[in-house]
């Protein structure tokens, strides 16, 4: 796969970080040592590619260069080298289901199967419609409540092939389910229910009230 | 310094080595993809794993410290069968491609296999493929052979100073490209070609041409920049196929500029293989030899001893410039100059060399480059400037002009009354020089080929003087010469005698009407226009400037295709051997003076290379030590005259076309055109 395979083939002509954008860069900057500047390349890359409809364009890449002091090529090298940058445009949900063996032994391949059916897209496409992007990844660090699959910024998990569906059917009408466990377990306390400390009552449930990051990020 | 154990062999070895490294002087070999001497440390291939007394697992020797009583082996069954799997992972997805690489023969990763290699794979699955990358007219690129041991990378970043090579992707999508495939932008960028373990990066020009083993090889002295490269020409029959380097740490360790391996392609185009005469006509046509040395003793003959001259060119062997020298003064002629550049140096040797030596770079602690650009006129020499600056980030300050040379400079102007200022001290750069244990002043051809370059001499000898560049252990004072035969020429005295002419005054005279001959031993760069109405002699090996502005023309060797001695600009006498014959009837050039000598009936009193060689050594005892340098004693040099305000430029701007050899380069072409296309495309972005 070359830099072409791998980048958008339709890049904007420019790119400039917006003026709180800019703000937040200063911020970062502060935390690293003067020549170390550097080490902001992710924040940076992060921050381009939440500003700019969730994929960075090469011309970010060249601005990232420039301000921190790098070669064009280093910057492309980390752009590359994680599969949270995207390089090339994705839909409004960016799916991202983990396939690492904990979710695969629980049941991944039914979660990738509802998606699969639904949109007829694998690893790397996007659906028809163009709402939605699919991307198989490597361990999400959430096995307990495997398997998992990450819409933008958030985890659902616990998913099989029902569950995926009303997931898609509810993004679909851009009112996603609360977060979290599709079973609503509370965090990743046993399914049937909390084993040790029963006598103490917990807060309410975590999941379904964390704020809708995907959403705000849509 | 830590002492360990390698093989029940004790070893001592200094601070900061590592275990590869104790290994090597216990006389071990340590097979390596990644590791490389001259860059920093991957650790990514594994291939140098070795066992350690206490540890778990083998270790990587080349990333491993070496410690004090640690306990080496490298010839346990561990180790062999550790080597074995990772030779057995880098071949997966290697390709079986040997019988058509061009690598193969001298390929790390077929001579490792031999040791390590299993007879067969057991992997039945799809290898992978990798697109493959354009890196300009000098690198051709089959990456599905890569082995992603990252050499190349680190070269360009490290020792090129261009970071423009980089590895995308990861796991098995791994790729080594440069940003967006643009042609390296390095003059060292062919080196990458030497350092690949594989075949992924190969030479462009020789591809598919000869194979290792069919190839005569000969050690010689490269002649297209001041440094005296060493290289080793390889030849088969007739023809150069290709130049690689030659280690040196002295001058150019393991590195040479694009320009000394690939400007070999120009010695089969346009090459004077007879001899020519120009014609009624007015057309040059081939003579023979007996014609051609009746025409020039007549010549000879019916011009005034006064009214002859001779200038050499930048890529002339000693012993042709010392015949050249004996026969015009022979036939009493004073005009002779070895710069045609009107460079304005010669004398005393401290004037004119490179005193720190090319290895005195390494030591150094503040630079003042005046009128030099390194990286077009030296570029091997410019890698090393660069390396002291990554360790030490000297202060280095710029008179001259202002460009890129792959490390941070202080640009001080151009005009080169600032000279002044740092010669009276008053200018801040001035103190940082005083403050330097080693400084370094490097005089580039761009600040002395001029009319005042006497005067700018002066002043620089002024500045190392007041700021203490010149001690009684260190001598900072460095002329940057750019031609090969310049310090030689210089050496033997290949300069005006008592009321002889220079360059400049030639063409005056010639003008005037006042030169009857003129001959040009390989002198090209030159504005012949003056000489018109002289009887013109070029003495050279390519049709070039000089053979078209000639009334006659004798056809010499090329550098590759004699035996001479070229003196580098640190003034190291080396011995250059031949690798190939001249073509057609062309003759080595002393052989032509000399016969020219006889047929003028004066006689240059020597027969044979080495008597020639012998009358040399006798009136210059140096040139008989190959290879050693004797520091100059420090005198006074240079002019007091006033300096003009023009602008101190550098001696060149195109780096790919310098010399006769050059010009006639299809490769050198092609490099033009590629960088001319990528700054192009550069401006047409912004």
């Amino acid at each position: 796969m070359s830099i072409e395979a791998r980048i958008a083939s339709d890049q904007p002509d420019s790119f400039a970080f917006s003026k709180e954008n800019e703000a937040e860069i200063k911020r970062i900057l502060a935390k690293y040592p003067k020549g170390r500047q550097a080490s902001a390349v992710m924040p940076l890359l992060d921050l381009a590619q939440r500003q700019h409809d969730n994929w960075i364009p090469m011309k970010a890449i060249e601005l990232i260069a420039k301000k921190l002091d790098m070669a064009e090529i280093r910057v492309l090298e980390v752009a590359t080298f994680y599969t949270m940058f995207n390089l090339k445009p994705v839909g409004k949900y960016f799916l991202q289901a983990c396939t690492t063996t904990p979710c695969w032994l629980r049941g991944s391949d039914e979660m990738m199967r509802a998606i699969k059916d639904r949109y007829q897209i694998s690893s790397g496409e996007t659906s028809a419609c163009g709402k939605f992007s699919l991307l198989e990844v490597e361990c999400l660090g959430a096995c307990v409540n495997a398997p998992i699959l990450q819409v933008n910024d958030d985890f659902y998990e616990d998913l099989d092939y029902q569950s995926t569906g009303a997931l898609l059917d509810s993004l679909e009408a851009d009112a996603p389910l609360p977060v979290g466990s599709v079973l609503g377990r509370s965090g990743s306390e046993a399914t049937t229910g909390a084993t040790t400390l029963a006598a103490v009552k917990p807060k309410p449930a975590a999941s379904g009230a964390t704020k809708k990051r995907s959403q705000a990020n849509a | 310094m830590p002492k360990l154990t390698v093989n029940d062999v004790e070893v001592e070895v200094e601070d900061g080595s590592t275990v590869l490294h104790a290994c090597e002087a216990a006389g071990v070999e340590i097979p390596r993809f990644c590791y490389h001497d001259r860059l920093s440390i991957a650790g990514n291939c594994r291939m140098c794993l070795v066992d350690m007394e206490r540890a778990p697992k083998p270790i990587a020797a080349c990333a491993m410290p070496a410690g004090d009583g640690m306990v080496i082996r490298t010839d346990t069954d561990r180790v062999k069968k550790a080597r074995e799997g990772v030779m057995e992972f880098l071949l997966i997805n290697h390709p079986l491609d040997c019988p058509i690489c061009d690598q193969g023969g001298e390929c790390d990763l077929q001579d490792q296999a031999m040791g390590y290699g299993l007879d067969g794979s057991r992997f039945a699955e799809n290898k992978r493929a990798v697109d493959n990358k354009h890196m300009g007219p000098l690198i051709s690129t089959v990456m599905t052979r890569c082995i992603h041991c990252t050499r190349c990378v680190r070269f360009a970043t490290e020792v090129a100073g261009v970071p423009e090579l980089g590895a995308i992707g990861r796991g098995e999508t791994m790729e080594i490209t440069t940003y967006l495939e643009k042609t390296l932008a390095s003059e060292l960028s062919a080196n990458v070609i030497d350092l690949c373990p594989v075949g992924a990066l190969t030479s462009r020009p020789y591809a598919f041409t000869a194979r290792p083993w069919e190839l005569n090889k000969v050690e010689t002295i490269d002649v297209m920049d001041a440094l005296g490269s060493n290289i080793r020409v390889d030849a088969r029959g007739a023809q150069v196929m290709r130049v690689l380097p030659r280690l040196n740490e002295d001058i150019n360790e393991e590195w040479i500029s694009d320009k000394t391996r690939y400007a070999i392609d120009g010695l089969r185009r346009q090459r004077l293989d007879k001899p020519y005469a120009r014609g009624q006509n007015g057309r040059l046509h081939p003579v023979s030899w007996d014609e051609a040395l009746k025409i020039v003793a007549t010549a000879l003959r019916k011009a005034k001893p006064n009214k002859i001259a001779a200038i050499a060119g930048n890529q002339v062997d000693v012993e042709a410039m010392y015949a050249l020298k004996s026969l015009m003064t022979r036939l009493g002629s004073p005009n002779i100059d070895c710069r045609q550049d009107g460079a304005k140096i010669g004398g005393k040797r401290a004037g004119y060399l490179f005193n720190s030596t090319i290895a005195g770079i390494d030591d150094a602690d503040a630079v003042l480059m005046i009128g030099s650009n390194p990286r077009i006129e030296a570029a091997v020499l410019n890698a090393r400037i660069r390396r002291n600056w990554l360790a030490s980030r000297l202060p280095i300050a710029v008179v001259g002009p202002k460009v890129d040379l792959t490390y941070n400079t202080e640009f001080l102007g151009e005009n080169p009354a600032i000279l002044g200022s740092l010669a009276d001290g008053s200018h801040k750069f001035a103190a940082k020089l005083k403050k330097a244990k080693r400084p370094m002043i490097i005089i580039g051809m761009g600040a002395l080929a001029r009319a005042d370059g006497a005067a700018i001499l002066g002043k620089a000898r002024q500045i190392a003087e007041a700021c203490g560049v010149v001690t009684k252990e260190w001598n900072g004072f460095n002329v940057l010469h750019n031609a090969a035969a310049r310090v030689g020429g210089l050496d033997l005295g290949f300069v005006p005698g008592r009321g002889g002419m220079d360059v400049a005054e030639m063409a005056k005279a010639a003008k005037a009407g006042k030169l009857d001959l003129v001959w040009l031993l390989g002198a090209d760069e030159l504005d012949f226009e003056p000489f018109a109405a002289s009887f013109v002699i070029y003495q050279g090996h390519h049709g070039d400037k000089g053979a078209h502005h000639a009334d006659l023309v004798l056809p010499g060797a090329a550098y590759t295709e004699k035996d001479g001695i070229y003196v580098n600009t640190e003034g190291r006498v080396q011995y250059a051997s031949r690798a190939a014959f001249p073509p057609g009837d062309a003759r080595e050039d002393w052989t032509i003076i000399r016969a020219v000598s006889g047929a003028v009936g004066k006689s240059i009193g020597f027969d044979t290379l080495a008597e020639l060689r012998e009358a040399l050594c006798t009136e210059f005892p140096h040139f008989a030590d190959a290879d050693e340098i004797v520091p100059p004693k420090w005198t006074t040099f240079g002019g007091r005259a006033k300096l003009s305000a023009e602008p101190v430029g550098q001696a060149f701007d195109n780096f790919y076309m310098t010399c006769a050899i050059s010009r006639a380069s299809e490769t050198m072409a092609d490099c033009v055109r590629a960088s001319a296309a990528d700054s192009g495309a550069a401006v047409a972005a912004e």
